[in-house]
């Protein structure tokens, strides 16, 4: 199978979703010649024409407010949201407006937009570039939030964001664009609130969200190594969540460690956490871990930075202690 | 009275659309005083020629957004009665199946996209409708309406800006009653309101909002433009309102007179102005007039008994509609 890259993936869906659905447009800061930042809609505005492919000031409040009067009224736009960041400056938009148009009028309208917009740190870009704020928007009831982990799933899930009749807000890790991975040729969708078992295991369950399943999946194989036996899920939306899924896994193997590359206080970590506690107790071995970015906003200076996230050496080395018996807290 | 053609339909509708909105916002606020209503409401009375004026003006294709004082807007697009009622009362039967409440009444089917209990909230929503039939190709105008104190929110400027750059095929519609909640427009308003349109390049006008006519004549004359392309336009109409910032704030004298309100209910009242006018042109008799809002009372009266006896939304409806299907 020919393998692409993330970006590929995202552009190609989008492109695939345009051509069938006239109504599908994209707006957002430099998306158009410039293909944004990352170049990742690069080609777009050549097929679709800047009618389709708009590129608007810097106005995030207002381009995320007129992508909700769009959605409301019959179009299905997708708002590139340059950096993850600057989800702080629509909030009011996103999730006063966006989020509860439809329960607030009975549902009768609906709000059918994609936000694609990105997480993650190490890449030196400080506090105000490299956070991942999905929980922000996850606790907001009314908006679905996918978190791809690889190219294949960047593509599916942004085919079904768009074709859904809901805000959906897609986090791409924004060190993964140029990753590479199969991706079919043939037209696919993958579905939410369906998780995805990446590697199966007997010892200890390893839930990983966006790139941190590639972190599950290296710790994975350095436990292997000593003779423990991960398995490996990947949740794919965390909102809707493969709740289901992530228990089985747990009552199976007794233990988890759930990774997120958000904060880790009040975070995407506990949230699972707790609902595997609720759902999972009598089946524990041990506490389920949380491991997320630590409670500090991301430093610059790469000495500092790379202390902040999970690394796989680092879950691998909770993992063991679990496994051991060592009731411990990830400090 | 601006001048305009002698349309005796138009004008009785305009004259009925004006009373019906006083009609329902004395029965909302008795709902209030006799604490049979939920909650808070914000009276619309006193603006009622702006609402009029302006929603004579589109057909039920053109959209508008309307704001926390938004059941002139409700009415004036051609809401029901009950199904207000019900909604403001939190009933199943409500516009919103009673979710939304006064401050989130939509009416779909009539273009209402409904009130935005953010001030300023729905200008993005007003002017990305606007944005979805330029890039349609549909003919249809969008009005947003928002208050004076909305004009101090930073999303304005952002999204007037784009409807400028992209010609888009909005109104803006500045209510301005003169506070802004509990304080006078004056202390924050800094410089002129239309000259902050008019940087964009959008043509402003400034008109009595207690005169319906001038309304609707400025209005026809705008959505005509917009439609073809000549858009967006700002439209500052000077209004006032007889009640409080809500239903609660019975004693505002530290913000306003008492010799003010009295000032405008005598002198300037939208629908006493209007009335004299189609008795003194013969479009109605007094006679006429008088039944018009006999029947509309008695309208308001069936609709607020239906509603008080409607049944609430079922317990299992709490988590419906998070989601669409």
């Amino acid at each position: 199978m020919r393998e692409i890259t993330l970006s590929q993936a995202v552009n190609e869906a989008i492109a695939e979703e345009m051509r069938r659905d006239p109504t599908v447009f994209l707006m957002g800061e430099d998306v158009a010649e410039a293909g944004t930042p990352f170049k990742v809609l690069s080609g777009l505005v050549e097929e679709f024409g800047t009618a389709r492919v708009i590129d608007t000031p810097i106005s995030e409040p207002g381009f995320m407010g007129m992508a909700v009067g769009a959605a409301m009224t019959g179009a299905r736009p997708i708002v590139d949201l340059m950096f993850g960041d600057f989800i702080f400056l629509i909030m009011d938009q996103l999730c006063n407006q966006a989020a509860k148009t439809h329960y607030m009028s009975g549902g009768k309208l609906t709000v059918p937009l994609v936000l694609r917009t990105n997480l993650g740190a190490t890449r030196r870009s400080a506090a105000q570039h490299s956070q991942s704020l999905q929980a922000i928007v996850a606790h907001i009831p009314g908006l679905k939030v996918a978190m791809p982990s690889s190219a294949y799933e960047a593509k599916g899930l942004m085919k079904t964001a768009i074709r859904d009749n809901n805000p959906v807000v897609i986090f791409e890790d924004k060190l993964m664009y140029q990753d590479k991975a199969p991706v079919q040729e043939e037209e696919y969708l993958i579905p939410f609130g369906v998780a995805n078992v990446k590697r199966e295991g007997r010892d200890i369950t390893l839930i990983g969200t966006s790139s941190m399943v590639q972190v599950a999946e290296k710790a994975a194989e350095i436990l292997a190594a000593e003779g423990i036996s991960a398995e490996v899920i990947d949740p794919r939306t965390i909102v809707p969540l493969d709740e289901a899924t992530l228990v089985e896994s747990v009552k199976k193997t007794s233990r988890a460690i759930v990774i997120d590359e958000g904060h880790q206080s009040y975070g995407v970590t506990a949230e699972i956490a707790s609902r595997l506690n609720e759902k999972a107790f009598y089946h524990l071995d041990a506490p389920v871990l949380r491991m997320g970015a630590m409670d500090v906003p991301v430093p610059f200076s790469p000495a500092l930075e790379d202390l902040t996230v999970p690394t796989p050496e680092g879950v691998a080395a909770n993992a063991r202690r679990l496994c051991a018996g060592e009731m411990i807290h990830a400090a | 009275m601006a001048k305009a053609k002698s349309n005796t339909e138009d004008y009785l509708r305009m004259y009925t659309q004006m009373v019906r909105i006083r009609t329902f916002e004395d029965n909302a606020n008795q709902l209030y005083l006799s604490a049979k209503m939920p909650g808070l409401t914000h009276m619309y009375s006193g603006e009622e020629a702006v609402a009029v004026g302006i929603c004579e003006a589109l057909t039920d294709d053109d959209r508008i957004t309307s704001t926390h004082r938004g059941h002139g807007h409700c009415v004036a697009k051609g809401a029901d009665f009950k199904q207000m009622f019900c909604e403001l009362l939190g009933k199943a039967e409500g516009y919103c199946r009673g979710k939304g409440g006064s401050m989130h009444i939509a009416d779909q089917s009539h273009g209402n996209l409904g009130a935005n209990a953010i001030v300023g909230g729905s200008m993005g929503i007003a002017t990305g409708s606007a944005l979805r039939a330029k890039l349609q190709g549909s003919d249809d105008v969008t009005v947003c309406f928002f208050g004076d104190g909305a004009t101090a929110q930073g999303l304005m400027y952002e999204v007037m800006n784009m409807a400028a750059l992209w010609k888009l095929p909005v109104i803006y519609a500045c209510e301005n009653n003169g506070y802004s909640e509990y304080t006078k427009t004056e202390e924050i308003a800094a410089g002129s309101i239309t000259a902050r349109a008019e940087a964009f390049g959008i043509e402003a006008h400034q008109v009595d909002g207690q005169d319906v006519l001038a309304v609707n004549d400025l209005t026809r004359k705008l959505v005509a433009r917009a439609r073809k392309g000549e858009g967006p336009f700002f439209m500052e109409l000077m209004t006032y309102r007889y009640h409080g910032h809500h239903v609660g704030d019975i004693n505002r004298e530290y913000y306003r007179s008492k010799a003010e309100e009295k000032d405008w209910r005598d002198n300037r009242d939208p629908i006493i102005r209007f009335r004299a006018h189609l008795v003194s042109e013969g479009i109605a008799s007094e006679d006429e007039l008088d039944a018009l809002n006999a029947q509309i009372e008695k309208d308001a009266a069936e609709a607020v008994a239906y509603a008080l006896e409607a049944a609430y939304p079922d317990a299992s409806e709490v988590d419906m509609h998070v989601y669409a299907a």
